[in-house]
């Protein structure tokens, strides 16, 4: 449940299981073509954790929800297997000169759901929405940037900004809403939160609550009906459980936990069923040091706490393995990039040492280091219902009190934890996590205006050339110029540690080996969902 | 007796005030609201748009105000709309899940009552003989197991293992295509392993219960006298023993009229069963509190029925009681 709210942009479906493959662990059943031609029918089972909330992208925030929309809908652009922007119901845009204006022209074959055509008049529907202040969404950040809309003629759409937004364009990936039945009506009472009309590869069929939510391929989807006829989410609260139903064949996709990846699928019977693979997730694990308290005010305790941490250790102990160590915001396999930071390897002579100069010493050899009679001493505070996190926490509170540094870890429902704990600044370290996508914008993390109540930069970190690095940063337009202001902005990050940055973890999907035409990616590996098929003689489900 | 049963409603009503405003404000003492949960650590969510959504919800007025409004759609039945994204209405979200949570709890009582009444007959009547200490470990056995250890072990088992049960859920895909004989078969099979998990933590209490009850019973006179008057041990115990240690249960089952829509969320987790257990236990993590407070009022309300139904029934399969309230309402 907790993932919702690591959200670091809107993200359609595809882009929840973004990230290189970084090592497929497919392999071909022998004697098996896989160069079969592709075919209709069959049905594709998942199991989704919570049940979805609404099916009206608007409202949704949760990822239940978010990847069922995904399917349904469909925005103007959207990432391509190898994460750049491309054309969705846009067939191609135009960004002015001076990066102020975008022009979409807009398909002109695409029908939704219930047979009423797709014009532009439904893409400007969606941004006053979206804009709206009556409208509950968590998504209008990034529409208040544009300056106003014009639908210049039924398939052109154009967007003004005041300022260049760089941002700007992937924010347009948001799902497109169908004007004809949402104007003028209260959209939180609307009938589509439960019956959904989009564009998309997928029309709504069934959705009983708490139990399954059924979807049917769309015959006139625009870039053709997908080849999986209909495709179910059974709502399975509990993973092991929904390991049991993978075991007998009755999900065709399961995220699996690192242990059951490594250990637990390991058998021929499991490996006849299905293929696994393993790729990056975009979001990474971090201990975060509240700024505002004195303690974690000098740097060099920071980066002492940083050396003190086997990133590596964590990796092997929480993750058997699959993940790698992070340096900064962003993951290794991505043009933002930044490799040549300074890096914080596992060295606790040196973390004695900074802390030696910081002042602290063990004076009354009591085993915990100390500074004008106070202890260093503090509390690592984390949300519940997280395994790897409070394991992590464990791992990390032995490697401190080797370097004498006492640390209590404390686990907290979720709600409380925000409402007692980071809200007011109450906390004195924090393990969390954020889940980002390909666009780099840090703003609302790392930017000093952000350090409010109920704001992202709950630590307090407050830089003045971070602040301008990140202001440029989203001005422009060109990766290469782009990514000079990233890579000073990590660096510093890096220099500062106002996090140690933990780790990177990978996805580990299961997929049924029915399934043909899966081809890992940057993006991962659902990104060309609609084109994976099973041969006839293969399929499952005839009805 | 009329005037009984109506003093007896007449009370209900301030009690279920007092239940719903503890509970009112004992929910809104936990920290969170449900703006905080809906658009915190999103960074596309501003401050604005939680203040927002505070006034939408109402959040915004002190609580007083807050209880009296929710009080008033209540008296008009109106559960009000949950706070969830999808603003449905409490009613509809608690109809949904009711059916499947009271047919499981129903099966449960009479898989536990089918069971446990002979059990505990048999062991009273066979006291510390060697059936007896037999069923005395294997029902404790079952109440100390952790019902969703049991039910990963029998999931395993049956559904992995032997292949001959499913796993979870309430029907299989492709249910609608069945027969109708298929079809009832497809739910039984669904409802095996939940009922027994369910059931079976339930046996030890009623299985002893039962017994000391009998006990009780056998050591009456009425049990001598009739044994005297040369009756068959056979109508002895279930004629004139049973009828009477069965007295009891009637408490039982009226109490247990709330546990009929309350559902246990490790169950309904476990088996992807979504039941009323799931529902509060999401709701109270969401603090959404018009579904919280719709689930506690219709528990509450069942509750003191409960309770009242199982007086009544008291008076009426019991002469004795039923005598001396005659008496009371009399002076």
């Amino acid at each position: 449940m907790h993932t919702v709210f690591y959200k670091l942009a809107f993200i359609p479906l595809l882009l929840l299981f973004l990230g290189a493959c970084s090592n497929s662990e497919k392999n071909s059943l022998p004697g098996v073509d896989q160069t079969l031609a592709p075919e209709f029918g069959d049905t594709f089972i998942e199991a989704s954790i919570g049940d979805a909330s609404t099916l009206l992208p608007v409202l949704a925030s949760d990822s239940a929800s978010s990847s069922i929309n995904g399917l349904i809908y469909n925005g103007l652009i959207r990432y391509d297997k190898d994460l750049q922007i491309e054309g969705e119901l846009a067939e191609s845009w135009e960004i002015a000169e001076d990066n102020l204006t975008i022009t979409f022209k807009l398909r002109q074959n695409v029908k939704w759901h219930d047979g009423a055509p797709f014009t532009a008049a439904d893409v400007k529907f969606t941004y006053d929405l979206y804009i709206d202040p009556n409208t509950p969404t968590a998504y209008a950040e990034a529409f208040k940037q544009v300056t106003h809309v014009e639908v210049s003629d039924p398939y052109t759409f154009v967007v003004h900004y005041a300022k260049p937004y760089a941002p700007a364009l992937i924010s347009w990936a948001t799902a497109v809403h169908p004007r004809h039945l949402l104007e003028g009506q209260d959209v939180t009472k609307s009938k589509l939160a439960r019956n959904p009309v989009g564009t998309g590869p997928y029309r709504f069929s069934e959705w009983l609550g708490g139990e399954k939510i059924v979807l049917e391929s769309n015959p006139e989807y625009f870039e053709g009906q997908p080849y999986i006829k209909r495709v179910v989410y059974r709502i399975i609260p509990d993973v092991s459980t929904q390991f049991l139903e993978l075991q007998t064949g009755s999900l065709d996709f399961m995220g699996l936990a690192p242990l059951q990846f490594a250990r637990q699928t390991d058998t021929p019977a499991f490996r006849r069923l299905y293929n696994k693979y393993r790729y990056l997730n975009f979001g990474y694990t971090y201990l975060g040091y509240n700024l505002k308290k004195p303690l974690f005010q000098d740097k060099r305790v920071r980066q002492a706490l940083s050396y003190a941490i086997d990133k590596q250790e964590i990796i092997d102990g929480v993750l058997l393995g699959y993940g790698v160590a992070a340096t900064g915001p962003y993951k290794p396999d991505t043009w933002v990039y930044n490799p040549d930071v300074p890096k914080y390897g596992y060295n606790p002579v040196k973390a004695k040492q900074l802390l030696a100069e910081a002042g602290w010493q063990d004076s009354d050899n009591n085993g915990i280091l100390d500074k004008d009679g106070a202890e260093l001493a503090f509390t690592i505070v984390t949300n519940q219902g997280n395994d790897l996190r409070s394991k992590t926490g464990e791992i990390i509170q032995r490697r401190f009190k080797e370097i004498g540094v006492d640390v209590n870890l404390r686990i907290i429902e979720w709600a409380t934890f925000l409402k007692e704990f980071i809200n007011p600044g109450n906390f004195d370290a924090t393990i969390l996590g954020w889940t980002g996508g390909p666009e780099p914008d840090q703003y609302n993390i790392w930017h000093s205006s952000k350090t409010g109540p109920r704001e992202l930069n709950f630590i307090g970190f407050k830089n003045a050339e971070v602040d301008q690095l990140l202001e440029e940063g989203r001005r422009i337009f060109d990766l290469q110029q782009r990514k000079v202001y990233y890579d000073r902005f990590q660096t510093i990050l890096a220099e500062e540690q106002p996090y140690t940055f933990l780790y990177i973890g990978e996805a580990l999907p299961a997929v049924s080996r029915r399934f043909r035409g899966v081809e890992p990616a940057p993006a991962g590996i659902r990104y060309n969902f609609n084109h994976w098929f099973v041969p006839k003689a293969e399929q499952k489900y005839s009805r | 007796m009329l005037s009984y049963v109506t003093r007896r409603i007449i009370m209900l009503v301030p009690l279920l005030l007092g239940i719903t405003l503890i509970s009112f404000v004992v929910i809104h003492l936990a920290p969170g609201e449900p703006t905080d949960l809906q658009t915190q650590m999103n960074p596309q969510a501003s401050s604005e748009l939680q203040d927002r959504l505070r006034v939408q919800y109402g959040l915004d007025k002190p609580l007083y105000v807050q209880y009296g409004k929710w009080l008033a759609q209540l008296v008009q039945f109106d559960f009000g709309e949950s706070f969830a994204s999808d603003r449905r209405p409490v009613l509809d979200k608690i109809l949904e899940r009711l059916p499947v949570t009271i047919l499981l709890n129903v099966l449960s009582i009479v898989l536990i009552l089918a069971v446990s009444v002979p059990l505990g007959v048999v062991s009273a009547i066979r006291r510390n003989s060697g059936f007896d200490r037999t069923t005395t470990i294997l029902v404790f056995t079952g109440f100390a197991m952790p019902s969703f250890w049991l039910a990963l072990l029998l999931m395993d088992w049956f559904g992995v293992r032997l292949g001959v049960l499913p796993v979870s859920g309430l029907k299989s895909l492709g249910y609608e295509y069945l027969s109708w004989g298929a079809q009832l078969l497809d739910r039984i099979t669904h409802l095996i392993l939940p009922v027994f998990v369910s059931a079976i933590g339930g046996l030890a209490g009623f299985s002893r219960y039962m017994r000391s009850n009998m006990l009780e019973v056998i050591r009456q006179d009425y049990i001598l006298t009739a044994r005297a008057k040369g009756l068959s041990e056979r109508t002895v115990i279930y004629k004139h023993a049973l009828r009477n240690a069965l007295l009891p249960v009637i408490t039982i089952l009226g109490l247990s009229v709330p546990g009929l829509i309350g559902g246990s969320v490790i169950f309904e987790t476990i088996f992807a069963i979504p039941g009323m257990g799931k529902l509060f236990y999401d709701g109270v993590m969401m603090r959404d509190y018009p579904l919280i407070m719709g689930i506690l009022v219709i528990g509450a309300m069942l509750t003191l029925l409960g309770n009242l139904l199982a007086d009544l029934s008291y008076a009426l399969a019991d002469p004795r009681i039923r005598h001396s309230q005659q008496e009371n309402s009399s002076t």
